[in-house]
């Protein structure tokens, strides 16, 4: 059979790839006008497109009262967004109730929180520990002191008087802080070999998910003043943080297992075998895996958390959306658009965080991309 | 059945360092019996392993060999005997299997590398955390340990960036650097592509060569007659047969060892 026997007498030399298709019509070909159905769904949406741009341009920006405006034309027919109605109100949708003389508090708040946290949010930035002590201890303590006063002279500052973004703020970011390492450590508890540590935290998170946070701020409003000496109330800001905080932690634990549950029996004998104890095992070799496996997640609970700090109008704070909606219907900007531009400001203060959190979070899925798992 | 497989490496072994104490016993294990659930999995193991003895077990598939390592540094917790381990026995008493893991190296079959830190971080997580080992030494150690194992380039590296066979290497190095004076391997180089299998086997040779204390499950027969002073064949959970080396291979006395030599030596 010497007609299958084959002897290469030439080497193949290496080639240039073949040049990409490119070009204007090429791309136009391939991604909008690939067969007849997709040119079809191109067509209906070019058309959708026509129709509710110019609508969005001259209701946000054509037809709008800029800031600065005065009331009478927010009035007039056929109005667009009544910007200068936020613009008027913008103090309170910041600080709510606080009283404008102290401004400068919460504005030292907001200056610390970009300075003291972006930085620890940015890898490469210098001096970590350091900053991490800073955020973590100095800032907190610094904020309340700083915010509610009574001491070093300043002015005493009820909680019922703070409101809007500093109140939503304060807190998505205690939320955050606390609800992560609080769910880690409930995961753990939940996979603990002790039945009493793994019953309660089990207990603990199947009863939290199996309720809406409504109940839960309910619950921290009508449960903890229980546990506290009689006579003694609770902030209820204070109220607000511990619901939201512990509702966010059942979720957090569950997903942190899911992450948990993705790592092989061979990295625990590994560090096992290494001599490494339980907190360095989960420490160094587990969490760390677990962690990254489950980023989406675990910002998802963040982004929720974030916007579920909505629904502490339940316990009687004024939030961002809060301060919102009373200014909606105050009379002196009365307007057709009056309302409807307040709840498009809020959506997109909302929008921006949020946003900002889930681009983050995939700078982090990029960055931890260690290649190839085995 | 007196031709057995080739010799892993074209070489004299050296054999200055490899004695086998006669009086230091390293591994004691008495009675001892486990079960998983009811199936009883380990009978009645009684082995006793001296400083610098090379120990091969060899086995059908699920006869116990990995279960009965991994009793060793109590991955595995066992029933009913005694295991003592460098003069401590283990109980449920976790400072005492702590004490002993740490100076039990145990190299796996699927490597089990800890895929989010380099090779560097990999080998000196455990000195710098369980010995308390500074930073800067810990780190010297590693470089000394991957020199050793011929791959000191790949220090910056992740492990899923390395081949199999150089990702074994590796965590030989990583269980080195705790500076173990037991090594316990299962099966180190069945996952990997026979052009690797030689790397690793050399490196466990060297290993044999400075004198360690080793206990390999492995099919490697020309590994075991080259480097191991003594066969274990294990069947159903049970030491069947153990012999030098030599003898093992030429002469075997039971039925089922003869049996599965003939079907690995072919
Ligand atoms: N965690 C476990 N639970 C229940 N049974 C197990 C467990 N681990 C192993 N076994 C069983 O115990 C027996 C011995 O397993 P072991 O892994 O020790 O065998 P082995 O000799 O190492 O086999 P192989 O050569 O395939 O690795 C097998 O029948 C296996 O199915
Ligand atoms: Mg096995």
């Amino acid at each position: 059979m010497t007609d299958i026997a084959f002897v290469r007498s030439e080497m193949a030399t290496a080639q240039p790839a073949p040049r990409r298709v490119s070009g204007m019509i090429a791309w136009l070909h391939k991604n909008l006008f690939a067969s007849i159905s997709d040119s079809v769904m191109t067509i209906i949406a070019v058309l959708f497109l026509l129709w509710i741009v110019p609508q969005l341009y001259g209701f946000l920006i054509g037809r709008a009262v800029p800031p600065g405006g005065t009331v009478e034309q927010c009035r007039v027919e056929n109005v667009g967004a009544c910007w200068a109605y936020i613009a008027s109100e913008i103090e309170f949708f910041t600080y709510g109730f606080y009283p404008m003389a102290e401004y400068w508090r919460p504005n030292i708040v907001f200056a610390m929180l970009a300075l003291i946290g972006l930085p620890l949010l940015w890898p490469s930035a210098p001096f970590k520990i350091a900053n991490a002590l800073l955020f973590f201890i100095v800032f907190p303590i610094a904020s309340v002191i700083l915010l509610s006063g009574g001491m070093f002279g300043l002015r005493y500052v009820p909680t019922e008087q703070w409101g809007g973004l500093l109140v939503t703020l304060i807190i998505s970011v205690f939320g955050i802080c606390v609800s992560l390492p609080l769910g880690i450590l409930l995961a753990l508890g939940r996979q603990s070999k002790l039945p009493i540590i793994k019953t309660l935290c089990v207990a603990f998170i199947e009863l939290i998910r199996a309720v809406p946070l409504i109940t839960v701020l309910f619950m921290a409003s009508i449960m903890l003043p229980l546990f506290m000496p009689q006579g003694t109330t609770v902030d209820k800001l204070l109220r607000a943080l511990v619901g939201v905080t512990l509702f966010s932690s059942a979720y957090m634990a569950e997903v942190v297992r899911g992450g948990m549950q993705a790592i092989g029996r061979g990295q625990y004998e590994a560090a096992q075998a290494l001599g490494l104890g339980y907190w360095r095992r989960m420490g160094f070799v587990i969490l760390p895996q677990a962690l990254k496996h489950v980023i989406p997640g675990i910002v998802g609970n963040f982004i929720s958390l974030f916007k579920d700090t909505s629904l502490v109008y339940i316990v009687g704070m004024k939030d961002l959306l809060e301060a919102v909606k009373t200014k909606n219907d105050a009379i002196e900007w009365a307007s057709p658009t009056q309302s409807v531009t307040g709840y498009i400001f809020a959506a997109a203060v909302f929008w921006i965080f949020c946003f900002s959190i889930s681009r983050y979070s995939r700078y982090w899925e990029r960055r931890l991309n260690t290649g190839h798992k085995r | 059945m007196s031709d057995v497989s080739p010799v892993v490496v074209d070489r004299d072994i050296d054999t200055t360092n490899m004695q086998v104490s006669k009086t230091e016993v390293a591994i004691e294990i008495i009675g001892m019996n486990k079960w998983f659930g009811d199936f009883h999995v380990l009978r009645d193991i009684n082995l006793r392993v001296m400083r610098g003895e090379r120990i091969v077990i060899a086995g059908p598939s699920g006869s116990g060999k990995s279960t009965l390592i991994r009793c060793i540094n109590r991955l595995e917790e066992h029933q009913k005997g005694q295991i003592i381990v460098n003069g401590v026995e283990l109980t449920s008493d976790l400072r005492r299997v702590d004490e002993v893991r740490r100076e039990v190296g145990m190299v796996f079959q699927h490597f089990n590398l800890f895929p989010h830190l380099t090779i560097l971080q990999n080998l000196t997580l455990a000195p710098i955390w369980v010995r308390g080992v500074p930073k800067a030494k810990a780190e010297e150690t590693a470089m000394m340990y991957l020199e050793r194992v011929r791959i000191p380039e790949q220090a910056g590296k992740y492990p899923g960036q390395l081949s199999g066979g150089q990702q074994q290497r590796v965590a030989i190095a990583r269980s080195l650097c705790m500076n173990p004076r037991i090594m316990l391997f299962d099966e180190p180089t069945s996952a990997l592509d026979p052009e690797m299998v030689k790397e690793v086997l050399e490196v466990m040779i060297s290993l044999a060569e400075e004198g360690m204390t080793m206990i390999c499950v492995t099919h490697e027969m020309g590994f075991a007659r080259q480097v191991a002073n003594r066969v274990i064949f294990m069947d159903q959970g049970q030491i069947i047969e153990q012999n030098e080396p030599e003898a093992f291979f030429s002469n075997p006395q039971h039925e089922r060892t003869k049996l599965f030599l003939s079907q690995i030596l072919h």
